[in-house]
């Protein structure tokens, strides 16, 4: 199993330690040419949306990115990786890979002063430690999305089809639940 | 502040990584950095290369210049405030910016104490130029370290310095035994458990970018490929002849920053870069201010 991860800008060097630690192969994807080796699943980090987006597209990474997700690649989208993923963003008239259902608002717990850290349950693992930095939420899900967690009542993980949006940042803490949770995704895709 | 609140202000500074901080001055310019992809910008009244040639003293920016940056983008916010001056940072603080540059590119304010960065909740940022520097503002509170290069120059030779002398200074001592560690720590000025945390970790507990000089993609991917998590960019992008396009080539090489060939095509046609002063023609060596 090999593990793509958006590499453009961001948080990728957090997830690549959990994949290292799980001991699975990962490649980083910088540049079109990157895509053209095969992935089981893809990672997009967290980090700044609006740069994350515009370097996918003008690298050329976009659209063969986004016609992977839709055949089924399995993804894990933290953060601004959630942001990409939204099919609308309630706060910005930008969309980007629009793939899961769901309207998310960025920067939805204000500037840095507003970063928080709890706890709270997340599908049927339980327990789990969330890092919020400059979150996102989500403020509404199409029916058939699956609601993962819910901190303050707001939307913060959830699920549609291949993709699993988590509007926090899961490659932040020691837990790696999370990141077993895809890689089930993925050995059931195959 | 407490130990979760520092963890988080370091985690803002990992989410910048692999991007690009440009100092604007107007919200337009803002908006021009943020459509070329910088991660965030550094609000401040004049640049590094303005603030040479005005002299003078230079102070933290007008709060209101400030909020109507921070309405204009959606990224992350920087503001400078002067090294020392810890009401200007208690101003920046209640303003909601994202992250404080106590920075040796305003007149200091104080010329021993730094801010006890420990004291506020907004992350700071603080430049160095050796390890030393680097591991006492950390113990002060800095939550992200720059090299200090030297501001307003375009030229890189500084910041090469800097970031060499912390690269080997780290090497030295991941190579130490155990119990010399309470030796260097004397010998660098800085608490025992920072360089034992250094020792086992092999680089700072906090982000490292790099700042101070960088005018070309190439400048940004030379520092990037010296092992700089990311990069600021002063001076270098409004004083140059074509700014936007000159961000997007930035922005681009710091990503492919072990990509020549990319580099070669984004360096093509970019205008004129700031024309740059010799780092050793100039009266005011700014890296030489807050040790």
């Amino acid at each position: 199993m090999r593990i793509g991860i958006s590499a453009v800008q961001g948080a990728f060097a957090e997830h690549e330690k959990i994949l290292d630690q799980l001991d699975i192969e990962y490649i980083e994807l910088r540049k079109e040419e990157d895509l053209n080796t095969p992935i089981d699943g893809l990672i997009l980090p967290g980090g700044e949306s609006t740069v994350q987006g515009k370097l996918l597209k003008e690298l050329n990474m976009f659209e063969p990115m986004k016609k992977k997700i839709q055949k089924g690649l399995p993804v894990l989208a933290t953060c601004a990786g959630l942001i990409l993923l939204a099919e609308r963003l309630s706060n910005d008239d930008n969309s980007y890979f629009a793939t899961m259902p769901v309207t998310v608002r960025r920067n939805a717990y204000g500037r840095q002063l507003g970063s928080f850290h709890t706890q709270a349950d997340f599908g049927n693992l339980g327990d789990i430690p969330m890092t919020f930095i400059r979150a996102p939420y989500i403020d509404t899900a199409r029916k058939d999305v699956e609601v993962l967690a819910r901190v303050d009542g707001n939307i913060v993980g959830a699920a549609y089809k291949n993709q699993i949006g988590i509007s926090f940042h899961p490659e932040l803490d020691s837990d790696v639940r999370i990141h077993k949770m895809f890689l089930d995704k993925i050995v059931l895709s195959h | 502040m407490n130990n979760e609140r520092y963890v988080l202000n370091k985690e803002l500074a990992q989410m910048l990584k692999g991007g690009v901080i440009m100092d604007v001055t107007t919200p337009e310019q803002a908006k021009i950095a943020q459509a070329a992809g910088a991660c965030a910008v550094m609000a401040l009244e004049r640049i590094p290369a303005d603030i040479r040639a005005a002299g003078g003293v230079a102070r933290m920016s007008d709060p209101k210049m400030i909020r109507g940056i921070q309405e204009a983008v959606t990224i992350p916010v920087m503001a400078k405030c002067r090294i020392g001056h810890f009401v200007e940072a208690q101003l920046l603080e209640v303003i909601e910016i994202d992250y404080i540059d106590e920075s040796e590119v305003l007149s200091p304010a104080d010329d021993i104490y730094h801010i006890d960065k420990t004291k506020f909740k907004v992350p700071f940022v603080c430049g160095a130029k050796d390890l030393g520097e680097a591991l006492r503002r950390i113990n002060e509170g800095a939550s992200m370290i720059r090299t200090k290069g030297e501001p307003g120059t375009g030229d890189i030779v500084q910041a090469v310095s800097h970031m060499r002398k912390m690269n080997s200074q780290i090497a030295r001592i991941i190579s130490m035994r155990e119990d010399e560690l309470f030796d260097e720590a004397k010998n660098l000025q800085v608490p025992y458990d920072l360089v034992v945390y250094v020792h086992d970790n092999g680089r700072l507990p906090v982000v490292n970018f790099a700042a101070g000089g960088v005018a070309t993609p190439a400048d940004a991917a030379l520092m990037m490929q010296l092992g700089a998590e990311g990069v600021f960019v002063g001076s270098g992008i409004f004083k140059s002849g074509n700014p936007e396009k000159r961000a997007n080539a930035i922005v681009k090489a710091v990503t492919n920053y072990q990509d020549a060939k990319m580099i070669a095509e984004l360096s093509e046609d970019l205008g004129e870069a700031m024309v740059g002063i010799n780092a050793q023609e100039i009266e005011i060596l700014m890296a030489e201010r807050g040790k």
